[in-house]
């Protein structure tokens, strides 16, 4: 029986259009880029990279945490679901389960690019390895595996139950939910700790941290669910709910909302006494020494938050659903640049001698990032389609042996 | 004249000759006792482990895999702590095999463990330093760094002789704003701030040291008594030994970057690339745990030469200092140069605030 899921699963989403076939080719391409500068980067060494001993941590790591906030993200649609019995939500929770396993994926994938020797990884898992209780690393690497597992189990045990027609045992599916659900909040606080338990980097040393990295994470995470949902709804068959996108657009709007006000908490905490330690954020702001790289991408992403909320304040764009896509598009972006150029990087400038250096992300780097990034939407699309064919009954244990109708080529379309 | 001054005053080359034995003899009974189980091991032909069959294999057959059987098994060895003493001189004879074949010398990997009743510090004369940067550049030689000039980061120097342009109080910026730069007057700034470097402003090369409006701080890692670089190490490869000094196994070392980060002293390097280590510049005598050859993608650090302090000699760069800033010592011995230090100058640890409790004095007469 397993055999035959996988089997007609796979089938099913082999199947597609033309419209399929070059999205998957172009990602491809993307992919097998991002095989060969990892190739380069261990040959001849991170030196391929922007990265130096002054800012070890770059674009790499900066995506990695922008996407603990993704699959954190995904408790949106699932506390909603479960939580307050959101009729809608119910009926797609399983997709932003997948949404979450992809973006776990995609997360380990950034660790594997960020990793000076990934070929050591195997050291940190036991019993070959050690597993250190004071790292934070370490810790967040078991939250990280913890959630991909507990939402694969949700994820796959519910499309199962769908394929077979069996009813769901909820006597362990809804703990196991429950428990998945606080989990989603662990991984990004630990991420958050991650870098805020340094109090060699200033910028990063203040309880604030985790918050506004669960309020960042409630906000792009639902963005990117709110325009994937939108055009599953505008491709495909399978129908969702107006008071779906409603809800997880009220969810962004008042999560971004908060992240602002943190933001502008910090800012006037830290350059009114202006100590030295409020460097970091005076380089970001406008620049250290003449140096001043990350000043556009700060401002860029402050105008795209403030003027995404602003925007999702408008009913017009709130309700019309052509328009919303704008502020979606507006608030993950500025969330991306505000977690990356505008977080990780400053944290490194000025170093703790006070020395004052510029990053450049390489060529390389880029190509890593796009290619990854590629591949998530690879398998988003893989797992999304396959999802929503079982949804839609299309495959089904005992049924015909699955064929691709209109629905679901277009739904993988994207 | 106190007896440290005394000290002070004793030319390089002599000091080292009269103060080692100061430090506990060498005796090293491990590397008597590592030498015979190695030669058990390779009588009885194999370890029960799979990386010690691979190593043992090449090692015997002496085949033209010989390299790659080696780097084979040194991937699968264990963490050095966790390491059995036949293991250790196991990965010893490999490592030796190795670096002997790639650098053209007898190369010696070095075991010793930390000696009893020992506590290493260090103390610096921050009034004497002339910023000659000496020290770099024995450190250098001696821990076998990374010397690439072509591409900017394969040159690699763990001590940093920071150089500070010297404060000034003018008349003409009574009233200017602080903080600088932003305006908002709430009372004048006469004084130019020190402190701000722009990167590689430490690679400064002046004709003549001291230079008039300069002050100098050399820094490096300080084996923190609560070292936080070793408390984020996921795998921990980086640890504190029983004589206080924090290692790298570079041989377990993911590369993850955590412990830079944790460093309130910058103390730690990345190898981005494979050290660019000519054959003739190559120090064959290492120490497993200090100067041995690293490789790419690992965190290397200052070990206070342990290849020379575990034998009673003193790190590279208190030999090298010409005018005698550095001074080193057992703390636990009250008779120490550096004990003598802390019970006699004004002394003060960088970045107190951070609860790092640093074994690397300041101080000033
Ligand atoms: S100075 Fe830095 S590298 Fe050295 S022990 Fe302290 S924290 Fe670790
Ligand atoms: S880079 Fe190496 S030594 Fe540093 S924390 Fe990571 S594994 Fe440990």
């Amino acid at each position: 029986m397993l055999i035959r899921f996988i089997s007609d699963y796979v089938r099913y989403v082999l199947k597609g259009g033309s419209k399929f076939y070059t999205w998957m080719g172009i990602l491809g391409v993307f992919i097998l880029g991002m095989l060969y500068v990892f190739y380069l980067q261990n040959t001849d060494g991170l030196i391929v990279t922007g990265m130096t001993s002054q800012i070890h941590e770059g674009l790499y790591f900066a995506n990695l945490v922008f996407l603990v906030g993704v699959a954190a993200g995904a408790v949106t649609i699932v506390f909603p679901a479960y939580g307050y019995h959101h009729e809608g939500m119910h009926k797609v929770a399983v997709l932003g389960e997948m949404l979450a396993i992809t973006a776990v994926i995609m997360v380990m994938m950034f660790v594997f690019a960020h990793m000076g020797r990934p070929d050591r990884l195997w050291h940190m898992i036991p019993p070959w390895g050690i597993y250190s209780f004071s790292s934070m690393l370490g810790w967040d690497v078991m939250v990280l595996t913890g959630y991909l597992f507990l939402n694969f189990v949700c994820g796959f045990y519910y499309l199962w139950c769908k394929y077979t027609g069996n009813p769901i045992n909820y006597k362990w599916f809804l703990p196991v939910v429950w428990v998945a659900i606080v989990w989603a909040l662990s991984i990004h606080t630990v991420t958050a700790f991650l870098i805020s338990t340094m109090p060699a980097r200033p910028m990063w040393h203040h309880s604030m941290m985790p918050i506004r990295f669960i309020t960042t994470a409630f906000a792009a995470g639902p963005a990117l669910i709110i325009l994937a949902f939108l055009i599953i709804r505008n491709n495909t068959r399978f129908w969702i709910d107006d008071s779906v996108i409603k809800l997880l657009t009220t969810i962004v709007t008042w999560c971004l909302g908060i992240a602002i006000f943190l933001t502008l908490s910090e800012v006037v905490v830290e350059l009114y006494a202006r100590t030295e330690h409020a460097n970091g954020l005076y380089y970001l702001m406008f620049g250290l020494h003449g140096l001043t790289r990350l000043v556009p991408w700060f401002w860029s992403s402050v105008v795209l938050m403030v003027g995404a909320f602003i925007l999702f304040l408008i009913p017009r764009f709130r309700n019309d659903f052509k328009l919303l896509v704008i502020p979606c598009v507006m608030s993950f972006a500025g969330i991306w640049i505000e977690k990356g150029m505008g977080l990780i990087v400053p944290g490194f400038i000025p170093t703790p001698i006070g020395e004052v250096t510029e990053y450049y992300p390489t060529f390389v780097e880029w190509l890593m990032t796009l290619g990854i990034w590629a591949f998530g939407f690879f398998i988003l699309t893989i797992l999304l389609k396959g999802a929503i064919g079982i949804l839609l009954g299309e495959v089904k244990y005992g049924g015909k042996p699955a064929t691709a109708g209109y629905g679901a080529q277009a739904a993988a379309a994207k | 004249m106190t007896v440290t001054e005394d000290m002070n005053s004793q030319a390089g080359a002599e000091r080292q000759d009269t103060q080692v034995p100061r430090q506990p003899a060498p005796a090293d009974p491990s590397r008597v006792a590592l030498k015979t189980s190695r030669r058990d091991f390779l009588k009885s032909g194999g370890m029960l482990s799979l990386s010690s069959l691979m190593g043992t294999a090449a090692l015997m057959t002496e085949s033209d895999d010989a390299q790659a059987a080696i780097e084979w098994a040194e991937h699968f060895q264990k963490n050095y702590r966790l390491m059995t003493p036949e293991e250790k001189a196991e990965a010893r004879a490999r490592l030796e095999r190795r670096y002997s074949e790639e650098y053209g010398k007898k190369v010696t990997v070095d075991t010793t463990e930390a000696q009893p009743g020992v506590l290493m510090g260090y103390a610096l004369n921050i009034r004497k330093c002339i910023g000659c940067r000496r020290c770099v550049h024995a450190c250098v030689a001696e821990n076998n760094q990374s010397r690439g000039r072509n591409r900017p980061g394969e040159k690699i120097e763990w001590i940093q002789v920071l150089r500070m342009e010297r404060g000034k109080f003018e008349a003409e910026k009574m009233n200017h704003g602080y903080p600088e730069g932003l305006g908002i007057q709430v009372g004048g700034n006469a004084y130019t701030p020190v402190g701000q470097v722009l990167e590689g402003q430490y690679h400064y090369t002046p004709d003549l040291v001291p230079e008039k409006d300069a002050t100098y701080m050399p820094i490096a890692c300080m084996q923190c008594e609560k070292p936080p670089c070793v408390k984020v190490c996921p795998v921990r490869t980086t640890y504190r030994e029983p004589d206080g000094v924090v290692v790298i196994d570079y041989n377990w070392c993911i590369g993850c970057r955590m412990c830079m980060g944790a460093c309130p002293y910058w103390a730690r390097r990345l190898n981005v690339t494979n050290p660019v280590l000519p054959k003739e510049e190559m120090n064959p005598v290492t120490h497993y745990l200090g100067n041995r050859p690293r490789m790419r993608g690992v965190v290397e650090k200052c070990h206070w030469c342990l290849q020379r302090t575990r034998h009673g000699r003193y790190p590279a760069c208190v030999e090298a200092c010409p005018v005698g800033a550095r001074k080193f010592g057992n703390l636990l011995d009250p008779n120490s140069e550096v004990s003598l230090i802390l019970a006699r100058k004004n002394v003060f640890r960088l970045k107190a605030e951070l609860n790092t409790f640093p074994k690397f004095f300041y101080f000033y007469d």
